[in-house]
Parts: C-alpha cells; sequence; structure tokens
C-alpha cells in the first residue's frame, strides 16, 4: 500500500546535489567527456543500448555518466528518455547478410566462405591485467590486411542449401508483435520472445543459457557463426513513398546450431536458436540464442521440465528495469503496510499466550 | 501539416535514395561545408518543424526468416521547401535535427537539375570520407583472419 506522506523534501535535495558532488569525484581531475565514454568504454555503451532497447551512442554515454557507471541505472534513464519521444515507423528488416563485418566466427567450419575473422576480441588473451593501461599508452596501431572477400554468407544458408538444418521460420507478411505498445499474454509467438530477449538482462540469460549446457534442457549447441558489424536501417517514409536510408547501427549475430530432430515428414536435421543484439556483445548474442532454442521445445517435440524452457517466467523476468524497479521498491517507505503487519503480529502474539495459558490450567 | 506523398520520377529515384543515403551519413560539419560551397542557395522554409523521434529497428528470426522488433534507434528528420523550388527531406540516425535540415535543403538542391551537379560535387568529401572508413575497418578485419595450417603426422 502507498500514502502521500509529507517531509523529507530538504534531505532529498541535499541528498540529489551530495550525489552529484560524488559523481563528479575529485575535481582536481578532469570531468569525463561523452566522446570518451562512447570510445573507451564502448562495451559499457553497447550494453546499455542494447538493453535500453534504444541506439543512439550519445543518449547511453550520457547515461553511463549520469548513472556513475551502474549501467542497470543507466539502462533506466534510457528507458525513461525513450518514452518521450514519437516513433516515427518501423524499419525495413535489417539484413545482416549485407553487413560490414568488424568480426566473424564459427565454430563449426574452418574453412567456411569469407573466412574467420577473429577481429577486436578478447578471446586468446591471457587475461592478464596489463599495467600498460595505468598509464596513456599513446596511439596503438592495427595491422592491415590483405583484400576482403566479398561475399559472407551465413554458415546456416551453407547448411541450408543441402536441407542438413531447418529453414527460418517464412515471413508472412504480417507485422510482429511489439511488446513496447500492446500488453503480452502468454504463451507468445517467437518474434515476441526474440524482442523480449534482445532487451532482456545478459546477467540473466547469461545464467539460463548456462544451465541448458549443464543440463537443464540440453541442446548440443554449437555456434555455427558469430558476426559483429554495421547493418544499414531502411525506413519506408510514407510521405516519400519510397525507402530511404538513414544510417548504419552496429549488432552482433549468433546462430546456434543445435541437436537434430526427425519427424514423419521431416528427414533428421539440426535445428536453430537464434541471437541478435544492439553493439558488440557475444555474450548475450550466445546466451540469447541458447535460451531461444530452449524455449522452443514445444515446436520442436521435446520434453518440457526445465526453468529455460518456461516461457512465462522466462520472459517475465528477463527485463532488468522491471526487475530493478519492484526488487528496489522494497527500500520506499512501507511504514504503513508495516504497522499493519507489527499490529496483527502483537495480536497473534497475545492470543498465543492466552491459548498456551489456557492449555496449562 | 500534411505534406502529400511525392511521386518522384521513377529514373531519378535510385539516385536520390543514393544521394539521401549519403546525407544520413554525412556529419553536420560536412552538411554546412557543402551548403556553403553552393551558396548563396534559396530560402528554405520548414514544412514541418525539424524533430527527433524513434524508429523500431526489425530484423529477422535466423536473419533471414519472419520479422520481429529488435529495439528502438533514434531519428531526427526535417521537411523544407526552397522558395521557387523543391521539397527537400532529411531523415537520419541520432537526434541532430539541424544536420537533418542541412541534408532535407541539400535533397531539395538536388532535385534541381541546375543544382543537381554541384551537391553531387560538394558531397565528394563526405563519400570519400564513407569508403576510407569502411576500408579501414575491412582491411583491419582482414588482417585478423585465421590462416590455418595442418600438422602433417610422420607415420609413413
Amino acid at each position: 500500500m502507498y500514502v502521500a506522506a509529507k517531509g523529507g523534501e530538504r534531505a532529498i535535495r541535499n541528498a540529489h546535489a551530495l550525489l552529484a558532488k560524488r559523481r563528479r569525484g575529485n575535481r582536481a581531475l578532469p570531468a569525463l567527456t561523452l566522446d570518451q565514454i562512447a570510445q573507451q568504454l564502448s562495451l559499457a555503451v553497447d550494453r546499455v543500448m542494447a538493453e535500453g532497447s534504444l541506439y543512439d551512442v550519445e543518449l547511453a554515454s550520457l547515461s553511463v555518466k549520469q548513472a556513475r557507471g551502474d549501467l542497470i541505472e543507466a539502462i533506466f534513464l534510457i528507458r525513461a528518455f525513450r518514452t518521450t519521444l514519437p516513433r516515427f515507423g518501423a524499419s525495413q528488416p535489417v539484413d545482416t547478410a549485407a553487413m560490414l563485418v568488424r568480426r566473424r566466427v564459427s565454430a563449426t567450419y574452418k574453412d567456411l566462405p569469407g573466412g574467420q575473422l577473429l577481429g577486436p576480441t578478447f578471446d586468446y588473451t591471457h587475461r592478464l591485467l596489463d599495467t600498460s593501461l595505468v598509464g596513456d599508452i599513446g596511439a596503438p596501431t592495427a595491422e592491415i590486411g590483405g583484400a576482403e572477400p566479398a561475399d559472407m554468407p551465413r554458415v546456416t544458408d551453407l547448411l541450408g542449401e543441402e536441407g542438413l538444418i531447418e529453414s527460418a521460420p517464412a515471413d508472412d507478411g504480417a507485422e510482429p508483435f511489439d511488446i513496447t505498445r500492446a500488453p503480452v499474454t502468454f504463451p507468445v509467438d517467437r518474434p515476441t520472445r526474440l524482442q523480449t530477449l534482445a532487451r532482456g538482462d545478459e546477467g540473466y540469460l547469461l545464467a539460463l543459457g548456462y544451465s541448458t549446457q549443464r543440463g537443464y534442457a540440453r541442446s548440443h549447441p554449437f555456434v555455427g557463426e558469430i558476426r559483429v558489424g554495421d547493418v544499414e536501417v531502411k525506413l519506408f517514409v510514407e510521405e516519400l513513398g519510397f525507402e530511404v536510408s538513414l544510417g548504419t547501427v552496429q549488432v552482433t549475430e549468433c546462430q546456434m546450431v543445435n541437436q537434430f530432430k526427425g519427424s514423419a515428414e521431416v528427414p533428421p536435421q539440426f535445428t536453430r536458436g537464434y541471437g541478435l543484439v544492439f553493439g558488440q556483445s557475444e555474450r548475450k548474442a550466445m546466451a540469447m540464442a541458447l535460451v531461444e532454442r530452449a524455449l522452443r521445445w514445444k515446436e520442436l517435440g521435446e520434453e518440457p521440465g526445465a526453468p529455460a524452457q518456461d516461457e512465462e517466467f522466462v520472459l517475465s523476468h528477463c527485463d532488468n528495469v522491471q526487475a530493478t524497479g519492484f526488487v528496489e521498491h522494497l527500500k520506499l517507505p512501507h511504514y504503513v503496510d508495516f504497522q499493519a503487519e507489527l499490529d496483527l503480529v502483537r495480536r497473534m502474539r497475545a492470543e498465543h499466550e492466552a491459548e498456551l495459558k489456557e492449555a496449562a490450567e | 501539416m500534411q505534406i502529400s506523398p511525392q511521386s518522384s520520377a521513377g529514373k531519378d529515384l535510385p539516385a536520390r535514395q543514393a544521394v539521401m543515403a549519403l546525407l544520413a551519413r554525412a556529419g553536420i560539419d560536412e552538411l554546412q561545408a557543402a551548403l556553403e560551397r553552393l551558396s548563396p542557395v534559396p530560402a528554405a522554409t520548414d514544412l514541418r518543424p525539424a524533430e527527433s523521434g524513434l524508429v523500431m529497428v526489425r530484423a529477422r528470426t535466423g536473419g533471414d526468416g519472419a520479422s520481429f522488433n529488435l529495439g528502438e534507434a533514434s531519428v531526427a528528420r526535417a521537411a523544407v521547401r526552397l522558395e521557387g523550388g523543391a521539397e527537400g527531406f532529411g531523415y537520419r540516425l541520432g537526434r541532430d535535427i539541424a544536420a537533418a535540415r542541412a541534408a532535407a535543403i541539400l535533397d531539395a538542391l538536388w532535385q534541381d537539375p541546375a543544382y543537381r551537379a554541384s551537391v553531387e560535387m560538394a558531397l565528394g568529401p563526405v563519400r570519400g570520407r564513407l569508403a576510407e572508413e569502411a576500408g579501414l575497418v575491412r582491411a583491419e578485419t582482414a588482417a585478423t583472419k585465421v590462416e590455418f595450417f595442418t600438422l602433417v603426422r610422420g607415420e609413413d
């Protein structure tokens, strides 16, 4: 129960002033610029854009600064901001096959067309703290490689040509459900799951994805392909009557290739889980693909029972803004509720004592 | 204000889409530099105040299947009419409404055959920068390509 209470205005004002002072930290040091955050903490910015579900590097950098590096707080700020803007429309679906690739690896094919491109990865680093970064390391340079192959087909397309993997669900031209526009009722379709997972909490999805590897809805996953890069966003503009290119956004895509399945109609073939996230975030894209695959148990005729397969549970708890709102509201005043419970406990104790006394007599 | 859909001349459409794509990727400084090169240009009035908003970015299940909503992106847009000239539109990712308006003016100028060649020329540096940046990404990424070699076992 919430009741209006007065008082505390001065304390709140002063607390916010103190927050501003602590956020700035030691004034002898230069203030962080948004460009510095965008350039040098870019993966934090990417996470805020992915889970804030709003692609805007400058705003995400501002939110990271304002939130003192608390990324869930930053995501909350982004979600709140997006409600202030009108929606101009929905883009044409982005084409990840036409991506300007910055990284692309496959764990299933050594020699895939286009090759394995490691890009700027933490993989194969020794995870030893690099003390050279304590100071300014100057301007590192990168090597320049040979000619880039023009075509980089998706691994799932290669498998698909042989019919060894299920094809993606066909586009029937229907408008996909939008969880930001209408309340969700379960069960939901696959596009709704994908939208929910794409903005879901990375840690939560990582834990659920991990659980599927440990035997809770095991699906024998292989990373068919991970690609990171820039995709073009195109909008059909009604007032112009044609499609306009708005620029590019960076995304990470994970094609998980999973255990096979056959039936009377379909010969045995691999199945798929899909992950797609704003920014560079392989961990999130991979976890999303694992969970997305686990949620498809019914469609694929698998046994239910694992947490990662429980659609309502998984999707209802993956939004960290909702989760933090509900958990953190517990610290707000609940004086009246608590008074009521206190009275109740006192009355129960009095009754309990009276019963004991009666029994003793 | 209601703006009637334009029946764009079919044969010019791909070229106009290409120039609008270029304008969407040009920075405000680049757009202003292009306008300066073309000056004097006719006065522009807003058909609608330049504004920022959102576009829901869609993707496809599995990369090639049914579409789903990935998340939103901020978009700035502007619509102008040049004095005695065409209507121009600017649509771009981000919230830079001044850049969207400058792009709209350049789009309107481009539609005037008298200006088209000089607009294309003024945007040459943008085209060059974008090609250079994409080329650098490709070349740097290509340098991280794995070259496998097979270890031969000396059994026979």
